[in-house]
């Protein structure tokens, strides 16, 4: 799915990412965990091309991408759903605009896939909210919301950034839910996080391979993970 | 499974095409207005031109076919003279046409410039005929040799004395116009330009996101050229509107005492206006494509 290849990635001076080598199998589920600062957020980046390693190679889905290709980014973009902390929608358009923001992006009309789509919202739970504001929801409304945004166009891989940082525990659990039935229908899921027992719950329920990301350097977890 | 509450409310929200750009983007508001400034002044710059054409052509080429000639009155045998002026006339190959001006004639033409009330009857007018001509087969030189000839007291004016600076100053206003136009587009272009990468950097958040979903360059940038061209569409329809009303008030050449400087649009020139909103729409879809565009490179 995604091959680093001696990936290294640095901001000036400061190495983020050193000699990286990693195969994100299809079909997977992984944890990214490593402390504050560590470059998890970075890594995440790495997996959806919003930075280009500054040594190495990537190479998704079998190929590689040149960072100036940039419709090739655009579409592997397509191909990863992203869940970011802070879920990043757009401000002035409601709720069910937001979530359907890839089909739009991708040319395909949402009356077209209205029934996916109501399929989609009942799943997360957010059927009566479709005409809300961003602002107007709550942080486990948003995650949800933006859990159905990434997975819209069924995409093959699903990346989160931190998903559970703004939201309890309940809601931590449903949230985790949706990403291992998504996993459980054949996508590939990373998660990076610091909650601990995040894992321990998903570890319960899924096989997931758990990565830490220390000192520019991805190795797997220790034992108490 | 059913469909969504609120679907046609949904849809007919979505169905915007320029929804994604934030509503609040005062930028494109201000479009609008700028377009209809500068539109309003495109239309009366455009007509201009084309009257200043309409003049040279009218100047150079209608007025040209025509010469006047004049045998003054206090000659003893002026009556001898015009029945020879009028003989060569008649026998010289160019000239369609000869007719005397009569008198009262012109008395009419005289009174726009001395009044009603001016003693005419003192002033010793001369014997005018009205000449046609076919400037292809006419030969001037030719004709001035047979009047000085046959009829020495007959003058020959061709009109290009005053039609020769006439026609000059039409045709350098006709550049004048035209280049305004053009100044007016580029500045139209420039501003657009501006208020783009304004937009552009108080909707970096929104651009983020799209980017973060999968759209390409060419998604980004038309969400905010189709609003930006709409704004100056419209706004250019509304300042093309004042700017034609304007130009309906003006004297047209055809009205009576005009004919020498009606400014306004006549016949079918009265479409040409209709370009400026497209113009405008089609400029601003450019320029902004083009500012869009370069903040993309930019921001990766």
């Amino acid at each position: 799915m995604i091959e680093f290849e001696n990936v290294g990635f640095s901001y000036g001076k400061a190495a983020i990412l050193e000699d990286a080598n990693l195969a994100i199998a299809p079909g997977s589920f992984h944890f990214l965990v490593g402390p504050s600062g560590a470059g998890k957020t970075t890594f995440l980046r790495l997996c959806y091309l919003d930075l280009v390693p500054t040594s190495g190679h990537l190479r998704f889905f079998g190929r590689r991408i040149s960072a100036r290709d940039r419709n090739a980014i655009a579409d592997l973009r397509r191909a990863v759903g992203v869940v970011h902390q802070d879920c990043r929608f757009i401000d002035h358009l409601p709720l069910i605009e937001n979530i359907a923001l890839p089909l739009r992006v991708s040319g395909v009309e949402m009356r077209e896939r209205a029934d996916d789509l109501a399929a989609l919202l009942e799943w997360v739970d957010l059927t009566d909210r479709i005409d809300a504001l961003p602002s107007e929801l709550s942080g486990g409304e948003r995650q949800r919301a933006a859990v159905a945004r990434a997975v819209i166009l069924s995409p093959e891989m699903i990346l989160a950034d931190e998903p559970t940082g703004n939201i309890d525990w309940d809601m931590s659990m449903r949230l985790l839910t949706l990403l291992v039935e998504l996993n459980r229908m054949g996508k590939t899921v990373l998660i990076a996080t610091h909650d601990l027992n995040l894992i321990r719950a998903a570890k319960a329920r899924v096989q997931a391979r758990v990565l830490r990301l220390s000192d520019g350097r991805i190795l797997p977890a220790g034992a108490d993970l | 499974m059913s469909a969504p509450a609120s679907g046609r409310r949904r849809r007919s929200r979505f169905g915007a095409a320029d929804r994604i750009v934030p509503p609040g983007a005062q930028s494109a508001r201000s479009v609008g207005v700028m377009a209809a400034i500068l539109a309003f002044f495109a239309a009366v710059a455009l007509a201009l031109a084309l009257a200043a054409g309409r003049l040279a052509e009218n100047w150079a080429g209608e007025l040209a076919e025509t010469a006047t000639l004049q045998i003054f009155t206090d000659e003893p045998d002026v009556e001898d003279q015009a029945r020879a002026a009028l003989n060569v006339l008649r026998t010289t190959p160019g000239v369609r046409s000869v007719r005397m001006i009569e008198v009262e004639e012109q008395r009419a033409l005289l009174e726009p410039w001395l009044g009603p009330e001016a003693a005419l009857d003192g002033l010793p007018l001369p014997l005018l005929i009205d000449v046609g001509l076919d400037s292809a087969a006419f030969d001037r030189e030719s004709l001035e040799l047979r009047l000085a000839a046959e009829a020495p007291a007959a003058v020959f004016d061709d009109h290009g004395a005053w039609r020769g600076p006439l026609v000059l100053t039409a045709e350098r206003l006709r550049v004048f116009a035209l280049a305004s136009l053009g100044l007016l587009a580029l500045c139209f272009a420039a501003a657009l330009s501006l208020a783009a990468h304004a937009a552009i950097a108080a909707s970096g958040q929104v651009i983020q996101t799209l980017r973060l979903v999968g759209a390409r360059d060419g998604f980004v940038a038309s969400a905010f050229t189709r609003r930006f061209a709409l704004q100056a569409g419209i706004g250019a329809a509304v300042g093309t509107a004042l700017g034609l009303v304007l130009l309906a008030l003006l004297p047209q050449a055809s009205e009576p005492g005009f004919f020498l400087v009606g400014i306004g649009l006549a016949g079918w020139h009265w479409i040409l206006p209709l370009a400026i909103p497209v113009a405008s729409a089609g400029i601003a879809w450019a320029a902004t494509a083009r500012a869009v565009r370069r903040n993309l490179l930019k921001w990766s």
